[in-house]
């Protein structure tokens, strides 16, 4: 009995090409995406008085402790802008990508457990991390938002402006660097423990070597290259001015994050899909 | 009906030891072969997969060439010992891991069930739970909410279903995750020893369920169990995996009686000692069985036997007992003898000695059995030997009338009078 090559609905085989990403799998588990979202979102909080309030507070103590420190006294510029608006743009901006970095870079030790007991696309770890990330996000925003009305009311020099609708492109952009180098990352991690620990403090100082705590216009011109060079730089840039119409607004500060996403997006599914396969055994 | 399932010279090789040291310079190595467009130089190593025999290389085949077809609608059972390459199987199967060569072609989606509630999150409720693990499982939400109901009346915990799964008793836990995982409606369901779990009556069911599974609905199962009685009651065909290789395959019963002779055969008549590398303050030396009826391992039910055991002790004045366990074909223990249960109690060792244990009316039907021992110092286990003996029985007259129960309902004979009263 010939059977049919085509006959096959599944071939599992040692190796497969880099390229083979599975998306179709990926849609057909879409509703395992919006369980992991949900779960994530309703265990967080089970059990605390303040529930989601939290998501509010840290951002809001962050934002005073920069203010106090960075603003009254180190006393560095914010370009004219309220300080508290200007750190709190910065760090809800820089906590949504520390967020979703730090928790994608631990999918594969985090989840070994899971994942050596059933299958589905391994892509759906990421992604949902990012995608519960943006709630967090959204309602540290909506802070944002509320001080912002706040400043504009009261006749403060900030001007939102037409660059606002930059603002989604710049949370997928976001999203897509901090799921990217999360799922480098993520796959060295299986082998050598060691980046876990990196990622740890790692995440902190790319901070500071971001316009988190100041504007692009207060970097002395030889350290421009390598702060720019981070593209968590151009982003919070770009969001501030559209926000608050702040700082400057070149095209670079646009294209280079782009490209710095894609590359680090197509280079980030391969790394994962490769592990993906063989990380149960290293883990 | 067709070929659901078709596997082709399958091998798994895995890095023996801790990964870490020595992982660099081998990964720099597998990478300069193949820059250069030679073969993997690891994959020439490995050794047959025999745990208790310690290899010289760091790497083995877990699987070694495994080559079957499943058909449609096939209740599949997978046996083997301890080691011999079922749980890395299932794993390639599913999709947990990949091979090292080889394909797995199949039709149809697979689903498999290695672990009961994988994914189960204790926050959750439990009818949270069903959607999160229906999901992690392949379903859809539209799949799982079509069956939600099936599902929680079969586990029985509609009581509890908006109740955190952290209140749930480990047996409400196991109900609740076997009954998704039985509503799964894919093509192949991959199961693994997870009936082992529950109450009687929750087995008898889930039993029940696997056996609709395959026969009502006409999908084909994978099933990896040590239980024989359970291999035996759901499958039709059997696959025996030892060391890592195919060793049989074919009709369900003629593979188990397989698994029992590969598994028994290493038992000898007599245990004799052999230096084992440990040093020790006593050991059982050697040990056989006497019967005034047959010689050697046959004997009788009914008729009298006696299990000697000859100790060596370094010194005199060890407080030692002695305990034997009979167990049946399947790995049942049957019966548990203790020198500190029967007034013997414990006793004092010379240089060395020998200790019989008699059964004065031996109770067990016919059958082939397994004899364990264990030399107990101080009240703890000190030299225990697996396997020591083997023990044919064959049916004799035991209640001196010429009759007996059959076999497969009486395990075991007891004594006993009628009267009326």
């Amino acid at each position: 009995m010939k059977e049919k090559e085509e006959d096959w609905t599944l071939v599992i085989e040692p190796k497969s090409s880099l390229f083979d990403l599975q998306l179709k799998e990926v849609w057909r588990y879409r509703d395992l995406l919006i369980m992991f979202v949900t779960r994530d979102f309703i265990s967080v909080y089970k059990q605390t008085i303040l529930g989601p309030i939290w998501f509010f507070l840290q951002p809001l103590f962050t934002t005073i402790t920069f203010t106090i420190v960075f603003g009254r006294i180190a006393g560095i510029s914010t370009g004219g802008v309220p300080p508290l608006l200007f750190y709190m743009a910065g760090i809800t901006c820089w906590n949504y990508f520390s967020a979703c970095l730090t928790a994608t870079s631990n999918t594969f030790v985090g989840n070994a457990n899971i994942f050596g007991k059933v299958y589905f696309p391994r892509l759906i770890t990421p992604l949902s991390i990012v995608v519960s990330n943006i709630l967090k996000f959204g309602v540290q925003f909506l802070l944002f938002l509320v001080f912002l009305l706040y400043y504009m009311v009261t006749g403060d020099s900030v001007q939102p402006n037409i660059y606002l609708l930059l603002v989604p492109f710049l949370i997928i952009l976001m999203a897509v660097i901090s799921m990217g180098f999360g799922m480098i990352i993520s796959a060295m991690t299986t082998r050598y423990r060691d980046l876990h620990f990196l990622i740890g403090f790692g995440v902190q100082l790319a901070m500071y070597g971001s316009t988190v705590i100041y504007p692009v216009s207060e970097i002395p011109e030889k350290y421009k290259t390598f702060i720019m060079a981070n593209p968590m730089s151009s982003i919070i840039e770009v969001f501030r001015f559209a926000f608050l119409g702040s700082g400057t607004l070149q095209w670079s500060y646009i294209a280079y994050p782009t490209v710095f996403a894609a590359v680090i997006l197509v280079l980030g599914v391969i790394v994962f899909n490769k592990v993906e396969k063989t990380f149960i055994d290293t883990v | 009906m067709g070929t659901a399932i078709k596997v082709e010279n399958l091998s798994k090789q895995y890095r023996l030891g801790e990964v870490g040291t020595g992982t660099i310079s081998h990964d720099l190595n597998r990478w300069w072969h193949k820059i250069r467009g030679k073969e993997d130089p690891y994959l020439k190593l490995g050794e047959v997969n025999d745990r208790a025999t310690k290899g010289t290389s760091d790497y083995v085949w877990a699987l070694r060439d495994i080559n079957f077809e499943v058909q449609q609608g096939e209740v599949l059972g997978i046996i083997g010992k301890n080691g011999a390459g079922k749980s890395t199987l299932l794993k390639l199967l599913s999709r947990v891991a990949s091979p090292t060569i080889g394909t797995i072609k199949a039709k149809g989606r697979i689903a498999s069930l290695l672990e009961v509630g994988t994914g189960f999150n204790n926050e959750l409720t439990g009818r949270e739970n069903v959607f999160l693990n229906g999901a992690i499982l392949g379903m859809t939400k539209a799949e799982i909410k079509s069956k939600f109901d099936e599902i929680v009346a079969f586990s029985g915990t509609e009581r509890y279903i908006d109740t955190p799964v952290k209140r749930y008793s480990s047996g409400m836990r196991v109900r609740l995750a076997f009954a998704v995982a039985a509503h799964l409606e894919s093509e192949i369901l991959i199961v693994d020893e997870v009936l082992a779990v529950g109450d009687a009556e929750f087995q008898n069911k889930a039993i029940g369920k696997m056996q609709d599974v395959a026969s009502g609905e006409g999908r084909t199962v994978l099933f990896v169990s040590h239980n024989m009685a359970s291999v035996a009651a759901l499958c039709n065909r059997g696959l025996l995996l030892a060391n890592g290789t195919v060793n049989a395959l074919g009709e369900i019963h003629d593979i188990i009686g397989k698994y029992l002779i590969i598994n028994n055969k290493d038992i000898a008549t007599k245990y004799t000692f052999q230096n084992d590398g440990i040093v020790r303050d006593v050991w059982i030396n050697s040990a056989h069985i006497e019967s005034n009826e047959v010689s050697n391992n046959n004997v009788i039910s009914g008729s009298e036997i006696k299990i000697i055991v000859q100790y060596i002790a370094l010194h005199t004045n060890l407080k030692c007992s002695l305990h034997i366990g009979i167990y049946d074909n399947y790995g049942d223990k049957l019966v548990h003898l203790g020198s500190v249960y029967s007034g013997f109690d414990t006793f004092r060792t010379e240089k060395n000695g020998i200790i019989e244990c008699v059964i004065p009316k031996f109770p067990l039907v016919e059958g082939k059995y397994t004899i364990n021992i264990s030399l107990h110092l101080n009240g703890r286990p000190y030299h225990k030997i697996k396997d020591a003996l083997s023990l044919i029985v064959e049916n004799g007259d035991f209640f001196g009338s010429g009759k007996l129960p059959n076999p497969k309902e009486s395990k075991i004979l007891v004594n006993h009078n009628w009267n009326l009263s």
